[in-house]
């Protein structure tokens, strides 16, 4: 990778078709993640913010404007290329976890190295030993059902970054975990080296924490 | 991804659902089972009427009056035993001539009586056909020339009339006429429905005086080879024509009576499998319905499989396989099911089934095949969700 950003984003808009309407969800962003920034994006609802978290996890394609992720254009990028570029560039961490049910914490973690074509013993291993980077090397074999709040997020930043990626985005983390458990998931994505993270959250306290903060309302960038 | 990991998500999504994956495989169970039970039937009666038909005696050639065609009314026979004679010096071996005049008689011994086929013939018929005589002897060409009043009994008809007694010497009545028992046929069955063991042969001449007419139904030679069956048949018709210059004669060999039952048969087979062949159908509907319910249900997992790097590709056959494995499992209970009601049958019924490794294979490649088809709309389906749509679903 010869760009150092990880992300850039130039006078990005999104537009949704609903029944006929056009609804403006963003309306010209402009905006560059680069390597190991720690960025939040703080929002009302309805400001934006989810949309433009699709955009940089290469989810979605902008209608006008553009972006780059991992230095490629996504406008020219195939669906094929799109998951290729998700599972090699990109880590996600929901709000709500997102964890196979039935499926343990280690395949749960495994789960984007098979999309890479890696082997079941290799998988595993990487699997086991990411999972023990969270604080969960004793929870490996444990399902979604049988673990915390707090357990299964650690499981799903284990899953974003097995990868190894260079942007980790997480949309709202914190939002289903007591407050306790919240700031321990926090102080694990700080303690993460070489990879970006980009925080999407409306809570104030928690984009407090990051390097830079941005602040978005109605389809813009306002500070 | 590779396949042998998606074929290990497809049976766990199988095993998840184990109810509903076995009543939605149930569907093809049935319609492969139907198949393979249908044609194995179909197959097994073809076979058995083959066997009939072969056993009657390699190398036959049969001459009746009229043409060979199924759709033909019978043409009333104008055959005499001075015709017989004439085919006999064409064939040149009086040992390879049968002939038959049939009739349904009531055949009486004592206070018993049975309602038989007579069949006036020569002495030659064993020699011509394949009948084994059980007790006794058959009728000698004296008999024949004389007309003498003698009969072999057919196995059921002995049955019927003396029990368990020997009916060698004893009279019996036919059309209230007496004849002498000399000799009885060992049992043979049923042969193309026809029920053999009630045959009483008489010697043609005595049947044609009990009947009171000096025709014949028609006649049977032995072709001494293969190679010259059909240079004899066209010699026999041609010497007939030349008596009976207004009729047509047909010569008919095992092959062309094969031949025509085995068209029958195999289109009734084809039908038979056809009908079945519908309820599979059936099932693979059901399991089309019921793969765009999975993903319906699975939608926020697509999703996620999306967001780590699924490609549209890597889902779609994950749901394929999936539907996929629901058929070929069901297509393999199905032919386990198949084959055990085929051998029920077979050994229950008197209906004859033959189980054949090409309605298995049939079977087996339709349901995957049926797989494949039914399973690509809802794979598809699952490969084109939006990624972001499919998160947010709850």
């Amino acid at each position: 990778m010869t760009s150092p950003d990880a992300i850039v984003a130039d006078e990005v808009t999104r537009t949704y078709e609903l029944d006929g309407v056009s609804v403006p969800a963003l309306r010209g962003v402009s905006l560059t993640v680069e390597a190991g920034d720690y960025l939040a994006i703080v929002g009302a609802s309805g400001s934006g913010k989810s949309t433009l978290m699709h955009l940089m996890g290469a989810l979605d394609r902008p209608t006008s404007g553009r972006l780059l992720i991992g230095g490629r254009d996504v406008a020219t990028l195939s669906p094929a290329e799109m998951a290729h570029l998700r599972n090699t560039t990109i880590g996600f961490v929901f709000q709500s976890f997102h964890l196979l049910p039935r499926t343990t914490a280690r395949d749960n973690v495994a789960l984007p190295l098979v999309y890479r074509g890696v082997g079941r013993r290799e998988r595993r291993a990487r699997a086991t030993a990411m999972l023990s980077r969270v604080g969960l090397g004793h929870r490996l074999d444990h399902r979604p059902n049988q673990m915390s709040g707090g357990e299964q997020q650690r499981v799903a930043i284990a899953r974003a970054l097995v990868t190894g990626p260079s942007v980790l985005l997480a949309d709202e983390p914190t939002g289903n975990l007591d407050s306790a458990t919240g700031e321990s998931v926090l102080t694990l994505l700080e303690s993460l080296d070489g990879v970006a993270v980009v925080l999407v959250t409306h809570d104030r306290d928690v984009a407090a924490r990051a390097r830079r903060q941005i602040t978005m309302r109605d389809g813009l960038i306002v500070s | 991804m590779r396949i042998a990991e998606a074929w290990r998500v497809a049976v766990d999504a199988l095993r998840a659902n184990r109810l509903r994956s076995t009543l939605t495989m149930l569907g093809v169970v049935i319609g492969v089972g139907a198949v393979v039970a249908l044609v194995s039937i179909g197959t097994g009666t073809k076979h058995q009427i083959e066997q009939q038909v072969e056993g009657l005696g390699s190398n036959l050639l049969i001459v009746v009056p009229g043409r060979l065609d199924p759709g033909a009314a019978p043409t009333a026979s104008t055959l005499t035993m001075d015709d017989v004679d004439a085919v006999t010096r064409v064939v040149g071996d009086r040992s390879r001539v049968a002939v038959t005049i049939s009739s349904g008689e009531t055949v009486r011994s004592g206070s018993r009586s049975a309602y038989a086929s007579m069949q006036g013939v020569l002495e030659t018929t064993p020699t011509v056909f394949v009948r084994r005589l059980d007790r006794g002897q058959y009728l000698t060409r004296t008999d024949v020339t004389t007309g003498r009043r003698v009969a072999v009994l057919g196995a059921g008809i002995a049955t019927q009339l003396f029990g368990d007694r020997d009916p060698i010497g004893r009279q019996i009545t036919i059309g209230g006429v007496r004849f002498r028992v000399i000799g009885t046929f060992e049992r043979l069955g049923q042969s193309l429905g026809v029920d053999r063991d009630s045959e009483v042969h008489v010697p043609v001449t005595a049947a044609q005086r009990l009947l009171g007419t000096d025709r014949i139904d028609g006649l049977a030679i032995r072709a001494p080879d293969r190679d010259t069956i059909d240079a004899l048949g066209a010699a026999v018709v041609a010497a007939l024509v030349k008596r009976h210059p207004d009729t047509d004669f047909s010569a008919v060999t095992q092959e062309q009576i094969l031949g025509v039952l085995g068209d029958i048969l195999g289109v009734l087979t084809g039908v038979l499998a056809a009908i079945a062949g519908i309820s599979l159908l059936v099932g693979g509907v059901g399991v089309s319905n019921i793969m765009l319910v999975s993903v319906r249900e699975r939608t926020r997992e697509i999703g996620l499989r999306k967001a780590v790097g699924a490609r549209p590709r890597d889902i779609g056959i994950q749901f394929l396989l999936e539907a996929v494995l629901l058929t070929t499992i069901g297509g393999v209970l199905g032919m386990a099911l198949g084959v055990t009601a085929a051998l029920l049958v077979d050994r229950l019924t008197p209906v004859p089934a033959a189980i054949t490794w090409w309605s298995l294979t049939l079977a087996f490649g339709v349901s995957a095949a049926v797989g494949i088809i039914f399973g690509v709309i809802p794979a598809q389906r699952a490969g084109r969700l939006d990624p972001v749509v499919a998160l947010r679903t709850e």
